[in-house]
């Protein structure tokens, strides 16, 4: 996968253009949503779909995200592609009982005669200083939830790419964007967008021998920077992108821990319960004697996302990040 | 005309026994917003309450004043300011009794404070330093709601549980025109008809759901016509009228206090800054139509009618002005002078009884902010770096 150097993109800019392309090149593709069309949403993503595809193709709706999600699947049951976006993360459970009870078991439930070509954008995750309500990170419901894709991408190429593969799926995608990655910048191309993986591949982001980190969406940064750091202190770490985490892609996690013999699952939400305890039952279940020491965890503290002030205290950070490696460490000395 | 002629409603013929439950024509609101100031009802308004409404309009508009500075000096994470609404939230709170609770959105800060709650603690919400700095339970308010309509179900079970405590308690819930979409507001509204919970349903119609006018909102002729298909009556009143919309509440809380059952109330207002500092307005509305509105302001209504009655005087007016820059002097103090919060405060209160895991969590972040402690004197080690970002 290349990068062109062109000028700088945020990713936010990506995902626009994966929604401009992706409805001009099918017209069942429709985006609707709160405030995304006059406004171009509360991030901009939708911005200047309206304009360029007229208000019946990209749709204010009325306030009501059940609504929403409900008439998207009427919409997709008649042959269109809805792309919702909800505004915030906790703002998308209203519309949770036509998630569960309908877009993803349609399929199912019609023996496939039924498919529900629906893609949820979700801005989830903390750090951008939100109120409370506006800085959940709901992953583990949806990965809960079978049926359903959950797509979070990291870089400003795969926010592309994986929309426009997200948006082309027949099934129902959950896709959540980090929102505090929304302004990160990275050399891309758009008007040579560029192709990725299809959903359910992870990524080798930084090849290492150490131990491997696994991780996704807005802990990605985090995790490339406590591996940089890691080196000062003569650790040398890989990191790998999930991207996906339904499906998940067991068998690039299991070569990576095979080789590396240690793992740290790193995300913002919470630990108890959270995606980590999927993900390390996974690993141990595969590579348990290529382990040199149990899979750790660091994740969100058990608590309700705490207000703005407090979150860093909250968020993985590098330092805890480079602890839980140190104790792999003395795992395997000791 | 009954309500369902008026919209032009396909209506079967009723088979012989079926009656309709009530006559929708009284529950149907007025065609016009009910108005006092400038008409001749002003003359029967109580002379002492039109002066507290204003002192407390005088107040308010100070108060959103200095919000919305203090997030352009980033000591207020997000202020949704009301300026242009302070009628609607000060008319409405000051109808309510000691007794009674209010049920506030995220925008109803002043609302909140004129039930009592100290200025700075209604921000504490905005600030980011907690999600609730007051007790609900000491001024009879709820928190604020962030989630929209949320909170409307709970006005109607509090309301009906202290109906069936036998007391006579009113819920005041608060909603956005936008937020009257939401399948909650529809929940509620129903339950408080069939159950006729003591509660009063406001909505304040500003014109915008963030970007989206009330017209992409709802086909309704007006939001108060929602009331009638849940069979309680909706009213519609001036929202920049402070006499008004007190009058206009106050009748409503009497109702259902006397077990008369819920009221729908529409305010028709504006919101005259933007969704919130966070926003850009220029994007989806007209400077001409916020002109118009500003015209019609609900402090100057009510000054007009106060002054032209000789009930206020330019010293009367000075008054209410040095009394509310006060309170801003003391906003703007605590703002700046407030400590951060307590990192350890995290693990409290998540339950009524700590679990292991959390005991084990706060013992982690103890012993990092302990290092971080030491650090800072000894100097960075490489790469060491706080979590998140802000
Ligand atoms: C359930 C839910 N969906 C979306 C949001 C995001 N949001 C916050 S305020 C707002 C607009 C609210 O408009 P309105 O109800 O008219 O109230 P106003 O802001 O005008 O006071 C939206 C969409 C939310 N807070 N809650």
């Amino acid at each position: 996968m290349t990068t062109v150097a062109v000028k700088p993109a945020t990713l936010a800019q990506a995902l626009n253009r994966a929604m401009r392309d992706a409805m001009a090149a099918d017209p069942a593709v429709h985006v609707l949503g709160e405030d995304v069309g006059t406004l171009g949403g509360v991030f901009r993503v939708t911005d200047g779909l309206a304009k360029e595809f007229g208000e019946d193709r990209c749709t204010d709706t009325p306030l009501a995200e059940a609504g929403i999600l409900g008439t998207a699947v009427g919409m997709a049951m008649y042959g269109l592609r809805p792309v919702v976006e909800m505004q915030f993360d906790a703002f998308a459970y209203p519309a949770f009982e036509q998630l569960v009870s309908h877009v993803a078991r349609m399929r199912n439930r019609t023996r496939g005669r039924m498919p529900l070509p629906i893609t949820v954008r979700v801005p989830y995750g903390g750090g951008i200083g939100g109120v409370e309500h506006h800085s959940d990170s709901s992953e583990v419901y949806y990965m809960a939830t079978p049926g359903l894709h959950v797509v979070t991408p990291a870089t400003v190429a795969d926010a592309y790419g994986l929309l426009r593969r997200a948006i082309a799926s027949d099934d129902p995608v959950v896709f959540l964007e980090p929102k505090r990655l929304y302004w990160s910048k990275d050399t891309w191309d758009p008007e040579r967008p560029t192709d990725v993986a299809p959903i359910g591949r992870a990524v080798v982001r930084r090849p290492g021998s150490g131990a491997t980190l696994i991780t996704y969406g807005p802990s990605l940064p985090v995790c490339l920077e406590a591996a940089e750091a890691a080196q000062a202190e003569g650790w040398d770490l890989e990191v790998i992108d999930l991207r996906s985490l339904v499906p998940f892609d067991d068998e690039t996690v299991c070569a990576a821990v095979r080789r590396t013999g240690r793992a740290v699952v790193v995300h913002e939400s919470t630990g108890f319960g959270g995606p980590g305890g999927e993900i390390a039952a996974r690993i141990t279940e595969r590579c348990f004697h290529h382990l040199e020491a149990p899979v750790l965890r660091v994740a969100g503290f058990d608590i309700p996302y705490p207000p703005p002030m407090l979150e860093r205290h909250h968020l993985p950070g590098v330092d805890r990040i480079l602890d839980a490696v140190a104790r792999l460490q003395w795992e395997a000395e000791g | 005309m009954t309500v369902l002629e008026q919209r032009g409603a396909y209506r079967p013929s009723p088979p012989p026994a079926w009656q309709p439950r009530t006559d929708p024509a009284p529950l149907l609101p007025d065609a016009e917003p009910y108005r006092v100031l400038g008409t001749e009802s002003a003359a029967k308004a109580d002379p002492g309450l039109l002066l507290r409404l204003y002192a407390q309009l005088v107040r308010g508009r100070r108060y959103n004043a200095q919000a919305t500075a203090l997030t352009k000096q980033g000591r207020l994470a997000v202020y949704p300011s009301s300026t242009g609404q302070e009628a609607c939230q000060i008319g409405a709170a000051l109808a309510l009794e000691e007794r009674d609770w209010l049920f506030p959105s995220y925008r109803d800060t002043l609302a909140v404070v004129a039930r009592g709650v100290d200025p700075v603690q209604a921000l504490t919400l905005l600030r980011g330093d907690w999600h609730n700095g007051y007790d609900p339970y000491a001024h009879r308010v709820a928190p604020l709601s962030t989630p929209l309509a949320t909170q409307l179900p709970h006005a109607v079970g509090l309301a009906h549980a202290a109906r069936l405590k036998g007391d006579d308690v009113v819920a005041l819930a608060m909603v956005g025109d936008g937020g009257t979409s939401e399948g909650d507001f529809h929940e509620a509204l129903n339950f408080a008809a069939v159950w006729q919970a003591p509660v009063v349903f406001l909505v304040q119609n500003n014109g915008f759901a963030i970007s989206v006018p009330l017209a992409k909102q709802t086909a309704a002729p007006s939001l108060a016509h929602k009331a009638v298909g849940y069979g309680m009556p909706g009213r519609l009143v001036d929202g920049n009228d402070a006499a008004a919309v007190h009058e206009v509440l106050a009748e409503a809380v009497r109702h259902a206090r006397a077990g008369g059952g819920p009221t729908l109330v529409e305010a028709v207002t504006y919101r005259l800054d933007a969704h919130t500092n966070a926003d850009d307005a220029t994007r989806y509305r007209q400077d001409a139509e916020v002109a118009a509105w500003r015209a019609h302001d609900p402090v100057e209504l009510l000054e007009r009618e106060l002054t032209a009655r000789g009930l206020l005087d330019e010293a009367g007016i000075e008054a209410a002005r040095q009394d509310a820059e006060t309170m801003a002097a003391a906003l703007r103090e605590h703002m700046n002078r407030d400590p951060e919060p307590d990192p350890m405060d995290l693990f409290d209160h998540v339950y009524a009884d700590t679990t292991a895991q959390l005991r084990e969590q706060r013992a982690l972040l103890r012993a990092e902010l302990e290092a971080e402690q030491e650090q800072s004197g000894a100097g960075e080690r490489p790469g060491a770096r706080e979590g998140g970002t802000r």
